[in-house]
């Protein structure tokens, strides 16, 4: 009788010991999934600043927008961290109001080496909301996860800090944003 | 880049997914990227050399029709072997949430997945059974595609998260190039789906069409696709049947010739559909396209601008607006003008790019794909101890 209740209990307190490795399991993935993502973020947003601040450098830009993109660009790429998703949506404020025309992003096409140039401005534009979607995505996903009664009460995610969304103004330049021969 | 990509549904049997695959496939590798597809297909089947075969697909019912699906042991170990012997930069899963090979992959790798999911079922007992499961299954994905704003929405209410919208591509240029056939031309509507299948909508064309005839006797309706031709015109008065030509099966060219050569393209499907891709094509091939006012066909039509809509499954509305554009040949032009112009979005040279750079941001940064061990029971042992 005892025999069973023990072994009984032994089986109840693998199979418990075998969910628990394997919730750990999938937060563990998760953690390293946002990992990933933020590094893609960041790697994505520092593109398009840098990309607009050579820009804004090249002299194909009038005075006054080759200011406030070069100042746009500078801020968002040395915001502190607490201050970067404002500094970042700034930037993107900056772009829509320097290419909120198509004439603009023509006029930069025309001259030498412009078409590379923006070319490379759209693709910056069109990864950053994609990166942050992904990101955000892992986000929801590992905090859905988190909030599990069984994650909360072993502790599973051990010190790892509760992830937070990236939100951010992402919207790009209509004209830059466009598709060829739309 | 080695590019992984998982087809759930037979290579064998066309289908959009598969197409779309085949399509992209093609389009990666001339680009200079390795491209592996892992699809179900029996074994006799010619392959194209980019195709590893996961087996034979089981017939079953699923999603309103019978599907040919892959699961079970013996499709696990296969796809186990593709991820070993691909070392893939990044895998691409189609359809995730089908039981099938996507499922089966998203189980058993890890690393940078990529998803699209093509429908927009509406929430299934099953799936809310199965969710859980699921959820574990779908976390481990990066990035996820949806084919339209509608796929989308459907998405985020059912499964959480979010995704990106990347539509569906298309070779515009090869719509847009092939020749027009003669004897196909000349006040006719085309119409080309699964006859059999009444959410493909030929039943309201066929219910449409003694108005059409009556108000412009010369019309023909061209219908290609598979199906019992007999059944598909017996609600038709005898002397209207022949007005209705057959074509069967068509191959992508004569589909091509025909978008071209109609003088209105009809899409009254019913339901069902998550994106459309026929009326991208037959946009290409500029053809004024006419469709139900489904949430999927609106947005491809861009709300009505680039096609004219109908009320859905309303038979009277079709007729209506067929009479109208059989007899006005400058708003067919027009529609067709703007049809060319607004179907560029679509042309794989976007939608490559825009794919490959999921690809990139998903990559980079971030080791490449393997087999997820930890699915193996001896290792959750393993780690149990640690």
């Amino acid at each position: 009788m005892t025999v069973t209740l023990i072994i009984w209990a032994a089986v109840v307190l693998v199979a418990i010991g075998l969910y628990l490795s394997w919730t750990a399991g999938r937060l563990d993935r998760l953690h390293t999934r946002i990992d990933a993502a933020r590094a893609a973020l960041d790697a994505q947003l520092l593109r398009r600043a840098s990309v607009t601040q050579e820009l804004a450098t090249s002299g194909v830009l009038d005075p006054a927008a080759s200011i406030v993109l070069y100042e746009a660009a500078h801020a968002a790429r040395q915001s502190p961290q607490d201050h970067r998703e404002v500094a970042e949506s700034e930037l993107s404020a900056a772009l829509r109001a320097v290419f909120g025309e198509s004439a603009q992003v023509e006029a930069v096409r025309e001259i030498p080496g412009g078409q590379e140039a923006a070319s490379e401005l759209a693709a910056a534009v069109r990864r950053v909301p994609m990166a942050r979607r992904f990101h955000n995505d892992a986000v929801r996903a590992a905090r859905a996860l988190r909030r599990h009664r069984t994650v909360r009460w072993f502790r599973l995610a051990g010190h790892a800090p509760f992830p937070l969304a990236f939100e951010m103004d992402d919207e790009p330049p209509v004209a830059l944003a466009d598709r060829p021969g739309s | 880049m080695k590019i992984g990509i998982v087809c759930p549904y037979s290579w064998d049997v066309p289908g959009g997914v598969q197409f779309h695959i085949r399509d992209l496939a093609e389009h990666l590798i001339r680009l200079g990227h390795e491209v592996s597809v892992l699809a179900p297909a029996d074994d006799e089947t010619p392959l194209p050399p980019y195709v590893v075969s996961a087996g034979r697909a089981v017939p079953v019912p699923y999603n309103g029709s019978v599907a040919r699906l892959n699961f079970g042991f013996l499709s696990a170990a296969r796809v186990r072997r593709w991820l070993h012997e691909g070392t893939f930069d990044v895998i691409h899963i189609h359809e995730p949430t089908s039981p099938s090979l996507g499922l089966l992959t998203c189980w058993a790798a890890q690393g940078p997945i990529v998803a699209t999911f093509h429908t927009s079922n509406p929430r299934s007992r099953a799936m809310i059974a199965a969710y859980a499961i699921l959820q574990a299954a779908l976390e481990k994905i990066s990035a996820r595609i949806a084919v339209s704003e509608y796929a989308r929405r459907t998405l985020v209410e059912h499964l959480g998260g979010d995704a990106v919208v990347i539509p569906n591509g298309v070779d515009v240029d090869f719509f847009a190039r092939a020749e027009p056939r003669p004897e196909w031309q000349g006040g006719t509507i085309g119409f080309i789906g699964r006859i059999d299948e009444p959410r493909k909508g030929l039943p309201v064309l066929m219910r449409a069409l003694p108005a059409i005839l009556a108000a412009r006797p010369d019309t023909r309706l061209l219908v290609a696709g598979r199906g019992d031709e007999e059944e598909a015109v017996a609600s038709l008065p005898k002397e209207m049947r022949a007005r209705v030509e057959f074509l069967g099966m068509v191959s992508d060219e004569d589909k091509a010739r025909l978008l071209r050569s109609v003088d209105v393209y009809v899409a009254p499907n019913t339901g069902g559909e998550s994106f459309g891709i026929i009326l991208v094509e037959a946009m290409s091939a500029g053809a004024p396209v006419l469709a139900s006012d489904l949430d999927a066909f609106a947005q491809v039509l861009d709300q009505g601008a680039a096609g004219e809509l109908f009320a859905n499954e309303n038979a009277d509305a079709l007729a209506g607006a067929a009479i109208r554009l059989l007899g006005d040949p400058e708003r067919r032009a027009e529609l067709s003008e703007r049809g060319s112009a607004h179907v560029r979005r679509f042309d794989w040279s976007t939608v490559g790019a825009d794919i490959l750079a999921v690809y990139e941001t998903v990559a980079d940064g971030a080791a490449s794909v393997a087999a997820d061990e930890r699915t193996g029971l001896r290792a959750r042992f393993g780690l149990a101890r640690e």
